[in-house]
């Protein structure tokens, strides 16, 4: 006997809205998404989710480990970071940094960028040259620039012979972050560099070609055809530059341990002396509840201004 | 069943947040299994050295042990945390509910560990251990091991702070030998900052005198062994009040501060001089520092000068401890009571001078520092070990280190005013230690 089918209202409505779970090669499709998916997602919930829910838990507690002292205090620490000054002051230092250095590294690389996608010979090298710093290990770059900026170190003893007294470069508050700064930028400025390349490697060259003809100097095709088209790159290398700066540790670990005074103490480290010498463990929780809540509003403000200024977006 | 769509897609998300809960809970169950197992146990002790030398002493001390007691334990490992981030390495481990059985501890750290209660009560097991003889310990070695008359750490490494002297570069600059101003009874830090500043005065790539750490940054480790001999203190003797800003203190700031800024005998902040290298004419340092010398230029090792309140033989310990949140405390403790009896410390003192008094013979501590000879060992270790103070820390050491070194920055200027400093200094820690 013959039965005819009909298709329920639900299937129907599945299929006029093309949804891409309504057929079975689009489940498919999702189950493998998923598969591809799942590291990824447990990589980030292992390492990322669940450590961040408990340093929410233990910034609402008072933690000494060596003691064993773990008890709840609610937002006691939250109370007691709102009118930390050190903490305070560190924020501020931090934010310095990160803008000194999200400036001069994003300016940098982007300059080398567009002096390296010249066709001249020899720009190969060049590359190499300014991208070899990323690889190299950040402990013994920061090493090597550490003697060289020794106050009897080698870039005073160059800048005695041309008759220049050179400051003390890390001991100097007026000059030690700018140094750490310079220090970062170098070892970094590689990687931006070739994001940057690689971006300007995109922009169609009968675009430039075009503007040319109308009459535009190099400058403004620059400004009015190359930065246009490479915005969705600089907000990438801001935002990552940024999230790096935020989170610099062994620079200041190394060469000046938060000093002179606290004139480089930022609040990575600042957690850092927190949690590990001090043992308060609870009160860094707290430190780094609000190093997130900094980052998050900065991501957030990037992002939520690129409207207004990187191409495309709508 | 059916499911909402918004249900749907937010389960493979549960899965996979569940799985990951799971992963990380199976991860810590096998810890806690292990704690739980019955039979000899895995004891483990973290230590600042990896001098290969010192874990094989080390190693062969562990090995007759649990030939001794293969019941109690199956093995001993000896971890090194390297660099100077020890003891926050140490206290991340414990953090991670990875707590070492026993550890490795200096001087300055010790009244913070025995008096937070991190060290567990070594007094009952050392006097049950027969022939440990206690009584052979050198008076006040114990001090800040000890806390209401219990031990809680053994000092296995008391070694004197002294002065190398760098003999080619002090004759080079004209300058007396410190044996001769010794002898002459001219040994102060005065005369010393003196024979340092003309040392350093005709040659830039030359440092008059340097403390074995930063004294910038490790100003504890740095001059704790020199503000003695001003009959100086950081705080009093029961930790509860800032003696910083005392005259004996301001006036020992004073004179490091001119040191640095009028004689020049000290390098200024910044300065990188290597003593082993030959860049300096006198370091203050431990026995240990012998082992970095060789032959390339003549050097000595002599007693500590005199200062305004005297000469103030001076030690630095290297302690042993158990640590209170180990698995196996007991058994750990009767491992350190065999670890630094009489016998084993003997084996110790090739490297570090002991606590005991039988066993500091020139000798004995001649195998420590093959480099040192007779009169060196017995003049600057020895005799200065018999009658040495051990430099204080506090029990709020971790909570003190940072706010004090940052105050002193302020110092280390050349118009920087010890007095204003100081009191700076008291004003920002007096919260901390209050209460001790």
């Amino acid at each position: 006997m013959a039965t005819a089918t009909t298709p329920s209202p639900a299937a129907g409505r599945t299929s006029r809205r093309g949804r891409p779970g309504g057929s079975r090669p689009a489940r498919i499709d999702a189950a493998f998404g998923m598969v591809f998916a799942a590291p990824a997602v447990l990589g980030v919930t292992a390492f990322g989710l669940i450590p961040f829910g408990y340093v929410i838990w233990y910034s609402l507690h008072d933690w000494n480990p060596l003691i064993g002292q773990f008890h709840w205090v609610g937002a006691a620490n939250f109370q007691r970071l709102v009118t930390d000054p050190v903490v305070w002051g560190s924020l501020w230092t931090t934010l310095l940094f990160a803008g000194l250095l999200m400036v001069l590294n994003v300016t940098l690389a982007l300059a080398l960028a567009v002096l390296l996608d010249q066709r001249l010979a020899g720009t190969g090298a060049f590359r190499a040259v300014f991208f070899s710093p990323v690889v190299v290990s950040t402990v013994a770059w920061v090493l090597i620039w550490n003697y060289l900026v020794a106050s009897n170190g080698g870039i005073n003893g160059a800048l005695a012979a041309i008759g220049i007294d050179g400051p003390n470069w890390l001991r100097d508050p007026a000059w030690a972050l700018v140094t750490v700064v310079v220090i970062q930028v170098f070892k970094s400025v590689g990687m931006n560099m070739v994001l940057f390349l690689a971006a300007l490697q995109t922009v169609p060259g009968e675009l430039k070609e075009a503007a040319r003809l109308d009459g535009a100097r190099p400058g403004r095709v620059f400004r009015s055809i190359t930065l246009p088209i490479i915005t969705p790159t600089i907000l990438l290398v801001v935002m990552i530059t940024t999230i790096g700066a935020m989170d610099v540790f062994v620079p200041i670990q190394i060469l000046t341990e938060g000093g002179p005074g606290r004139s480089t103490t930022v609040i990575s480290y600042l957690l850092y002396r927190t949690a590990f010498e001090q043992q308060d463990f609870g009160y860094a929780s707290a430190i780094g509840v609000l190093m997130f809540l900094v980052l998050f509003a900065l991501a957030a403000l990037q992002w939520g201004t690129r409207k207004k200024w990187v191409h495309d977006e709508v | 069943m059916r499911h909402s769509p918004r249900l749907r897609r937010a389960l493979p998300a549960g899965a996979m947040l569940t799985a990951a809960a799971l992963t990380l809970a199976a991860c810590s169950g096998q810890a806690s299994g292990d704690e739980a197992a019955d039979g000899p146990v895995d004891l483990r002790m973290v230590m600042w050295s990896s001098n290969e030398a010192h874990h094989a002493i080390f190693d062969e001390i562990a090995d007759a042990y649990v030939a001794e007691h293969p019941d109690e334990v199956s093995s001993v490992t000896f971890e090194p945390l390297t660099g100077s981030s020890y003891i926050n390495a140490l206290t991340t481990q414990i953090a991670g509910g990875d707590a070492p059985d026993l550890a490795w501890l200096g001087e300055s750290d010790a009244a913070q560990f025995v008096r937070s209660g991190a060290l567990y009560d070594l007094s009952p097991t050392l006097e049950s251990t027969p022939d440990y003889d206690v009584d052979d310990l050198l008076d006040g070695a114990l001090e800040v091991w000890s806390k209401d008359g219990d031990i809680y750490g053994y000092p296995f490494s008391n070694s004197p702070f002294g002065i190398y002297v760098n003999q080619d570069l002090l004759k080079k600059a004209g300058q007396p030998d410190p044996r001769d101003l010794i002898a002459d009874g001219d040994w102060t830090w005065d005369r010393l900052m003196e024979v340092a500043a003309a040392t350093a005065a005709d040659d830039d790539a030359v440092a008059g005198f340097q403390t074995v750490v930063d004294p910038y940054t490790a100003w504890n480790n740095a001059l704790g062994a020199m503000w003695m001999s001003w009959g100086a203190a950081p705080w009093s003797a029961d930790g509860t009040q800032c003696t910083f800003d005392s005259p004996e203190m301001v006036e020992f700031f004073d004179w490091f501060h001119d040191q640095i800024f009028e004689t020049g005998a000290v390098p200024g902040p910044g300065e990188e001089y290597d003593f082993a290298s030959g860049q300096t004419g006198m370091m203050l340092a431990q026995l240990s520092s012998s082992a970095s010398l060789g032959e390339d230029f003549a050097w000595d090792f002599v007693p500590l000068p005199a200062g305004p309140a005297g000469t103030v033989p001076v030690v630095g310990q290297g302690g042993v401890g158990v640590i209170s949140q180990s698995d196996h405390p007991e058994i750990a403790a009767d491992f350190l009571a065999y670890f630094t009896n009489k016998a084993n410390s003997e084996l110790l003192a090739q490297f570090f001078p002991p606590p005991r008094a039988s066993l500091l013979t020139v000798d004995t501590l001649g195998a420590a520092a093959p480099a040192l000879n007779e009169e060196q060992i017995q003049g600057t270790v020895i005799d200065q070990a018999l009658e040495a103070v051990t430099k204080p820390g506090h029990i709020k050491m971790s909570e003190l280190g940072d706010p004090v070194r940052a105050d002193l920055d302020a110092l280390w200027v050349p118009d920087g005013d010890a007095k204003t400093v100081l009191s700076q200094v008291c004003a920002d820690i007096e919260p901390i230690i209050a209460g001790g």
